[in-house]
C-alpha cells in the first residue's frame, strides 16, 4: 500500500488494534467511530493521526444544539435582512451570507486532510443521518448560490462518541467501529511516560496501583479517568510527595493523598472511605 | 467459509449487514491487516461489529468459528496464517472447478485425511507457513470452506496452547446490554425516559426559528413552531416492596430519580406483592404510616401516568380474594382496588422484572394481566420502551 501508515506517536500511546482500526479506515475512505470512556483520548486520537500524516486538520465540535447544516454552511439570513433594511449595497450578493461550516472547508482543502467530528452524540438523534448523504458522496449543494461543493480530497474522518445516544443503523453501517478500552496497566504507564518521561518508577508503580485500586471500588459514581490520573500525578510531584505516602507503613491501602484529582464527588470520596474503614477493622 | 462466519455472527445478535461484510472482503483484498489470526480478529471486528456492546458476542462466534483452523496452526509457528489462506478466506465459496477437483481426490473425506496425515508430518518441524498450500497454490485449507462443519484438523491434539486468545478472554462480556435492567444499562433506560417525558410536552413559538424563516420570506411574518421545553409528564409510581423486589426496586427508584427533573411530577408509593386499600410513602414506617389509596386517587388526576413495577407473583387468592393479602385483612380483594386505579388512571403499564418467557407459568401473573388487559411490560431496555409507548397512547 502506497497509503503512509498511522502508527502511535511520540505524544500518544496507540494500542495495535486502534492503529489497525485507523489504517483499515484510512485505506478504505470509511469514517472511524471511535468510542471509549471520557478520557481514553478519543479526541486526541484525530489529532494524532493528522500528525502523524502530516495533514491538515478540521475539528468540528458538535454541542447539543449543532445542526448538521452548521457543518456544511449557514445562510445568515437575519444579517441581510438588516443589510436590507440599511440599504448596504451587499446585499444583492447573497453569497455575502452564506457562512462556510467544518465540512465545506474540509473539502476545499487542497490536501487530504482529517476531519474530526467530536462527540457526535451530543447533538440531535437526527444529526448522523442528516450527513449521510455528505459522507456517502462527499459533496453537496448550496441552494442559495445554486453551487456544488464537492470535495478535492476524500477527507479522512474520525468521528467520537461519548454514548449519550444510540446513533441509527444506517449510519453506522458506513463507518468502521473502535471501542478503546479502559487502558490496562501496562499501556497505562505508557501513556504516563509519554506525559512524564522521567518519573520514578517506584512512584509510578504505587500510583499506577492506587489508582486501579481506586478504579475498583464497586459503586462509584464517577471512575477516575487517564486525564484524572495524568492531573494527579502532576500534583504529587508538584508536593514531591514520596511514593511511601501512597501506602501505608503496614502495606495496607490508604486514602491516596490529593486525592481530590482523582475522586471529584463526594459520595465517592466517602464510599471509599468506608471501604477503608471496613478493610481495616476486618483486620485485611 | 466467510459467508457462514458472517452468518453465525448473525444469528448471534450481531446485526452485520452485506455492505460490511463487502467491506469486509475489501479490506482484506487491500491488505490493510497482517497474516495472522489475531490480526483477521481486529480488522474483521472493526469492520463488522459497530458497537461494543456486541463485542463479546463477536469474541464468542469468532471463538467457535475459528477454534478448529486455529488449533490445526498451532505449531511452532502458530499464530501466522498463510497469506493464500487468508485470501481464501475471502472467497465467498469455492468455483466449481474446485469442487471437482475435491470430488476428484476421492472427496472431502479424503482430502481431509491426507490433510491430517501432512499435519502429523510438520509437526515439530518449523515449516514455513506457505508449505501448507497445496500444489499449484490451490490451498486444502479452500476445502474446509466448501464443508465448514466437516472436519477439526487437530483439535483433539493435546498439545498445550501458547496464551489464551483474545477472542478467549471475553474482555467484553460487561459491555453486552443483557436483559435485564442493572445499574450498567441504566443510562440508557433513562434516555428512553427522557424521550418519554418530552414526547408529552406542547407546542410553543420558536422565536429565533420565525426570525429566521420570516427573513427568508422576505420579511413575511412564517410561525415557527417547536416543542416546548419543560416537561408536561406527571407520574405515580407505584412499587412493590416484597423481599424478592428489593433489588429490582432499588434499581427503579434511581430509574426513576434520575429522570426526575425530566417530569412535571413524580410520586412515589410502596405496596406489597399486590394493591389493597393503603399504600406508603416510607419504606421504614409502612406499618405506621398508611395512606388511603382513595386518597391518592384524590389528590392526584387523570392525568397522571400510573406506573407499576412489581413481580406480580404470588398466590393468585391474594388477588382475587377478601383477605387474601398475607399482611393484614382486606375487605375487598385486590382486583377490585387495580381496577378502581385503572378507571382513574386510563394511561397505566405495569413493568414485571420476572423475564417474560417465564409468564405464562405463574398464574398470578397472567391473572395481573388479564386485570391490565395486557398492560405488562418486562422490565428491560425493550420493555420500557412498550410501556412508554402505552403510556402516551390517547
Ligand atoms: N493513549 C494516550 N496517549 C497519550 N495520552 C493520552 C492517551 N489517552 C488519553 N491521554 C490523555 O488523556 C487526556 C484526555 O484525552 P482526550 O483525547 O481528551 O480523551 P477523550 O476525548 O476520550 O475524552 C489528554 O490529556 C490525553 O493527553
Ligand atoms: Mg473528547
Amino acid at each position: 500500500m502506497s497509503n503512509p501508515r498511522f502508527t502511535g506517536t511520540e505524544r500518544y500511546v496507540a494500542t495495535g488494534d486502534l492503529t489497525m482500526a485507523v489504517n483499515a479506515a484510512v485505506t478504505l475512505g470509511r469514517p472511524l467511530l471511535i468510542k471509549g470512556e471520557p478520557g481514553t483520548g478519543k479526541t486526541q486520537l484525530a489529532e494524532e493521526i493528522a500528525r502523524s500524516l502530516a495533514r491538515p486538520l478540521y475539528e468540528w465540535h458538535v454541542k447539543s444544539t449543532t445542526k448538521a447544516q452548521q457543518g456544511l454552511y449557514e445562510y445568515d439570513a437575519v444579517s441581510r435582512l438588516r443589510d436590507s433594511q440599511l440599504g448596504d449595497e451587499r446585499v444583492r450578493e447573497i453569497a455575502n451570507y452564506i457562512v462556510k461550516g467544518r465540512l465545506w472547508e474540509a473539502f476545499e482543502c487542497d490536501e487530504q486532510p482529517v476531519l474530526l467530528i467530536d462527540e457526535i452524540d451530543k447533538a440531535d438523534i437526527e444529526f448522523p443521518n442528516d450527513l449521510l448523504r455528505e459522507l456517502d458522496r462527499m459533496e453537496f449543494y448550496v441552494y442559495e448560490t445554486q453551487q456544488l461543493v464537492r470535495a478535492r480530497h476524500r477527507p479522512i474522518i474520525v468521528i467520537t462518541s461519548n454514548n449519550e445516544k444510540e446513533l441509527p443503523d444506517a449510519f453506522l453501517r458506513r463507518c468502521f467501529f473502535h471501542y478503546i478500552r479502559f487502558p490496562d496497566a501496562a499501556t497505562m504507564e505508557q501513556i504516563v511516560a509519554v506525559h512524564f518521561p522521567g518519573l520514578k518508577q517506584e512512584l509510578l508503580k504505587e500510583a499506577l496501583e492506587a489508582f486501579y485500586r481506586l478504579r475498583d471500588v464497586p459503586g462509584l459514581k464517577k471512575k477516575p479517568s487517564t486525564s484524572e490520573l495524568l492531573d494527579w500525578l502532576k500534583l504529587l510531584l508538584a508536593e514531591d510527595i514520596p511514593p511511601e505516602a501512597l501506602r501505608a507503613a503496614d502495606g495496607k491501602a490508604v486514602i491516596p493523598p490529593l486525592y481530590g484529582a482523582l475522586l471529584k464527588n463526594e459520595q465517592d470520596v466517602h464510599l471509599f472511605e468506608q471501604l477503608l474503614f471496613m478493610n481495616r477493622r476486618a483486620g485485611r | 467459509m466467510l459467508v457462514r462466519f458472517f452468518m453465525m455472527l448473525r444469528e448471534a445478535g450481531v446485526p452485520v449487514s452485506l455492505g460490511e461484510y463487502l467491506a469486509l472482503l475489501e479490506a482484506l483484498k487491500a491488505r490493510v491487516a497482517g497474516t495472522s489470526v489475531e490480526d483477521f480478529y481486529v480488522l474483521a471486528r472493526t469492520v463488522l461489529v459497530k458497537d461494543e456492546r456486541h463485542y463479546d458476542r463477536y469474541d464468542r462466534v469468532f471463538a467457535e468459528h475459528f477454534r478448529g483452523l486455529e488449533a490445526a496452526f498451532t505449531g511452532p509457528d502458530a499464530t501466522a496464517l498463510p497469506e493464500e489462506w487468508l485470501r481464501k478466506l475471502a472467497e465467498l465459496t469455492l468455483g466449481p472447478e474446485e469442487r471437482a477437483k475435491i470430488e476428484a481426490m476421492g472427496g472431502l473425506e479424503k482430502l481431509m485425511e491426507a490433510l491430517r496425515e501432512r499435519l502429523r508430518e510438520q509437526e515439530g518441524r518449523h515449516q514455513g507457513g506457505n508449505r501448507w498450500i497445496g500444489t499449484a497454490g490451490r490451498s486444502p485449507f479452500g476445502a474446509y470452506g466448501y464443508n465448514p462443519e466437516g472436519v477439526r484438523i487437530g483439535q483433539d491434539a493435546s498439545r498445550q496452547r501458547s496464551a489464551v486468545k483474545v477472542w478467549d478472554r471475553r474482555e467484553f462480556r460487561n459491555l453486552d446490554d443483557t436483559l435485564e435492567l442493572g445499574t450498567r444499562n441504566i443510562k440508557l433506560a433513562l434516555r428512553r425516559l427522557r424521550r418519554f417525558a418530552r414526547e408529552g410536552a406542547a407546542e410553543e413559538l420558536d422565536l429565533g426559528g420565525t426570525i429566521d424563516a420570516t427573513a427568508r420570506n422576505a420579511g413575511w411574518l412564517d410561525l415557527k413552531l417547536v416543542p416546548e421545553r419543560h416537561n408536561a409528564i406527571k407520574v405515580l409510581l407505584f412499587l412493590d416492596v416484597g423481599g424478592s423486589m428489593d433489588d429490582h426496586v432499588r434499581v427503579c427508584e434511581e430509574l426513576f430519580t434520575a429522570a426526575r427533573s425530566e417530569f412535571k411530577h413524580l410520586e412515589y408509593y410502596y405496596f406489597h406483592n399486590f394493591v389493597y386499600e393503603t399504600v406508603w410513602k416510607d419504606n421504614h414506617r409502612r406499618h405506621a404510616e398508611r395512606i388511603p389509596l382513595v386518597e391518592v386517587m384524590r389528590t392526584y388526576g387523570p392525568d397522571y401516568r400510573l406506573v407499576f413495577v412489581g413481580d406480580a407473583t404470588m398466590g393468585p387468592y391474594e388477588i382475587l380474594q377478601a383477605g387474601g393479602s398475607i399482611e393484614h385483612w382486606n375487605e375487598e380483594p385486590g382486583s377490585a382496588w387495580l381496577e378502581r386505579l385503572r378507571q382513574a388512571y386510563p394511561r397505566h403499564a405495569w413493568l414485571n422484572p420476572e423475564p417474560e418467557e417465564r409468564w405464562e407459568y405463574v398464574p398470578s401473573i397472567g391473572v395481573c394481566r388479564r386485570l391490565l388487559e395486557g398492560r405488562m411490560y418486562p422490565l428491560t431496555l425493550a420493555g420500557i420502551d412498550r410501556a412508554t409507548r402505552a403510556l402516551n397512547a390517547r
